[in-house]
């Protein structure tokens, strides 16, 4: 894929877009409550239409409207995610950064922690920091955040370490600037690019972690819907309601799918040397 | 290449160490570790007698070096809700885990490793595309919702393979092939750059000039060179396969550790969900030392150079 905004691409962002639209309008879309519960109402497939009105895409074990339920879900998966990288990125960067510039211990000791960080898989490390905290919304975006900063870290130390020897930097720190001035007003703009290549993929990986836990029981609790968790609920029914598994997988599917493509057209933009490769 | 040896054992060791003293605050995160590992409705006295029986109420240093100390001895402790050693509930629960994630390898190997090479040595074919859109949907799979398809599809649908459990050959099929996905897109793309990198070399044009088939070159010169990098992430995706387990095996009721590590958390088993990440964690601080050991072993650039 190229660089330039070809139809695919644009295609993938409107894509993108609709998401975020229907997460931020879920309460103007959802044609229901997701949390109002109705024992008459339970597995109605897809295409239901009662007194109530229709269930497009049917209802969930407790009778609840599953399209609604979907609607707030992308709420739960883009907030999650988009927080948890802003974290990271914010923790990995400012880390990277300062062991790139004043190299010696402090580099030594940053970047062995990340060696360690790295070297535990991450969904376990998340796995046993929520089993321990509890999960909730809050604990998922701090869990998530704080164990996925390394990655930030190493491409940031190695852009820094680059940076940091150029004649402009040089020439800023002579003409007296302190160094927390460099690193954000020179190092920083030069190192975004990259960064900001890990964060999408990060972003699409965090996606994934949200839906994961919530899955095991361990992010986002019931009754708030996220995806995970209702198919973690539709896994117990899924000979007998598909949809209650198949509609919340398919956005996550498709979500993941544009966040990886958006992830991969943005390297060969901010690398056009990866475009060969 | 003994230093280089030394060197990576250094690293590893390091980094084992790193990982028993994460976990060993992880666990501490709740502020009182004791209430993590007693039984529910276990009353205030029997809370503070079994604080002080286990040494919570030391102060952490010491805490933390009778922690260490026991991990040397290879002590891992008790579960006080199952009332047995906790090394025997993980260990009869690894070798389930072992067949899964070799399964998935052998999904991930067989048809990542053909697809890079098709995908590199049919460049800019249709044939390509089809396979980077494969790739590209094996990498965005969830695999909790891939593994519930299967399900559908294969189990309850079709009827051919058993929806859960583990009690035949045939139960090993739909879960190595969730969890297998996306390490077979990883090894696509990582063939067939590493296939591209070997392609454009100038010992591959004299083979073709000398009258060699593209075939022929291919399977004789450059597959040999192109399996140094493949190697290596082998190796590091056998720890992301043990870790991608814990849902996988949730998913389809395979008793290995991820499961175990599931259904201890709800039983608030915490010294057996410990075990279990440590277990993956040093396993997987091991395959990667090996991996490097094994690139010098192939590479001599890598033993000889830095």
């Amino acid at each position: 894929m190229s660089g330039r905004i070809t139809p695919g691409v644009a295609l993938l962002l409107a894509l993108l877009a609709a998401f975020v639209v229907a997460a931020v309008a879920a309460p103007i879309l959802a044609p229901f409550d997701p949390l109002r519960q109705s024992l008459l109402l339970r597995l109605r497939p897809p295409g239901t239409t009662l007194a109530a009105g229709t269930f497009l895409l049917g209802t969930d074990d407790l009778g609840r409207d599953l399209l609604s339920r979907v609607l707030y879900g992308a709420r739960a998966s883009l907030a999650v995610a988009a927080l948890s990288v802003s974290v990271s990125l914010l923790v990995g960067t400012l880390l990277g950064l300062l062991a790139g510039w004043f190299r010696g211990w402090p580099a030594i000791l940053i970047m062995r922690l990340v060696d360690t960080m790295l070297s535990i898989p991450a969904i376990l490390l998340a796995v046993l920091t929520v089993a321990v905290l509890g999960p909730g919304f809050l604990n998922l975006v701090l869990v998530l955040g704080l164990t996925r900063w390394p990655r930030y870290t190493r491409v940031a130390y190695a852009q820094t370490l680059q940076v940091a020897n150029l004649p402009y930097i040089r020439a800023a720190e002579m003409a007296g600037s302190s160094a927390l001035r460099i690193l954000l007003r020179h190092v920083l703009p030069n190192i975004a690019g990259p960064l900001m290549v890990v964060a999408t993929t990060e972003f699409g990986l965090m996606i994934l972690f949200e839906a994961g836990l919530s899955f095991l029981g361990l992010g986002i609790q019931p009754p708030f819907p996220s995806w995970g968790s209702i198919m973690s609920a539709g896994r117990q029914y899924v000979a007998r309601a598909w949809w209650l598994t198949v509609f919340p997988g398919a956005c996550l599917f498709v979500l993941v799918l544009c966040v990886n493509l958006f992830g991969d057209w943005l390297r060969d933009r901010v690398d056009p040397r990866s475009q060969s490769r | 290449m003994l230093r280089h040896i030394a060197g990576r054992v250094g690293q590893a060791i390091v980094a084992t160490f790193g990982v028993l003293t994460m976990v060993f605050f992880v666990m501490r995160l709740s502020g009182d570790p004791t209430l993590l590992l007693v039984p529910e409705g276990a009353t205030a006295e029997q809370i503070a007698a079994l604080r002080h029986q286990l040494g919570f109420d030391r102060p952490l240093v010491v805490q933390y070096g009778a922690y260490l100390a026991d991990l040397a001895r290879l002590d891992l402790g008790e579960s006080l809700v199952q009332r047995a050693p906790v090394a025997g509930i993980v260990g009869e629960r690894i070798p389930y885990t072992m067949a899964l994630a070799a399964g998935s390898l052998v999904v991930a190997l067989g048809i990542g490793i053909p697809a890079g090479i098709a995908m590199a040595v049919w460049r800019g074919s249709v044939l390509e595309r089809a396979l980077a859109a494969f790739v590209l949907t094996g990498q965005s799979l969830p695999t909790f919702w891939s593994g519930i398809l299967l399900i559908l599809l294969f189990g309850v649908n079709l009827g051919w393979l058993p929806t859960s459990g583990a009690d035949s050959l045939g139960s090993l099929v739909m879960p190595s092939v969730a969890l297998g996905a996306l390490t077979m897109s990883t090894f696509a793309r990582m063939t067939r750059i590493a296939v591209l990198d070997e392609l454009s070399r100038d010992y591959v044009a004299a083979a073709r000039a000398r009258g060699l088939s593209l075939a022929a070159a291919v399977g004789r010169h450059v597959l040999r060179n192109a399996a140094i990098p493949v190697v290596t992430v082998t190796a590091l995706e056998v720890g992301n396969l043990l870790a991608g387990a814990v849902i996988v095996e949730t998913v389809f009721a395979w008793p290995g550790i991820g499961q175990l590590a599931i259904q201890s958390i709800a039983a608030r088993d915490f010294l057996v969900v410990q075990t279990v990440v440590l277990f993956v964690s040093v396993v997987y601080v091991g395959t990667n030392l090996l991996a490097d050991l094994a690139y010098a072993a192939i590479d001599p650039r890598i033993r000889m150079g830095a």
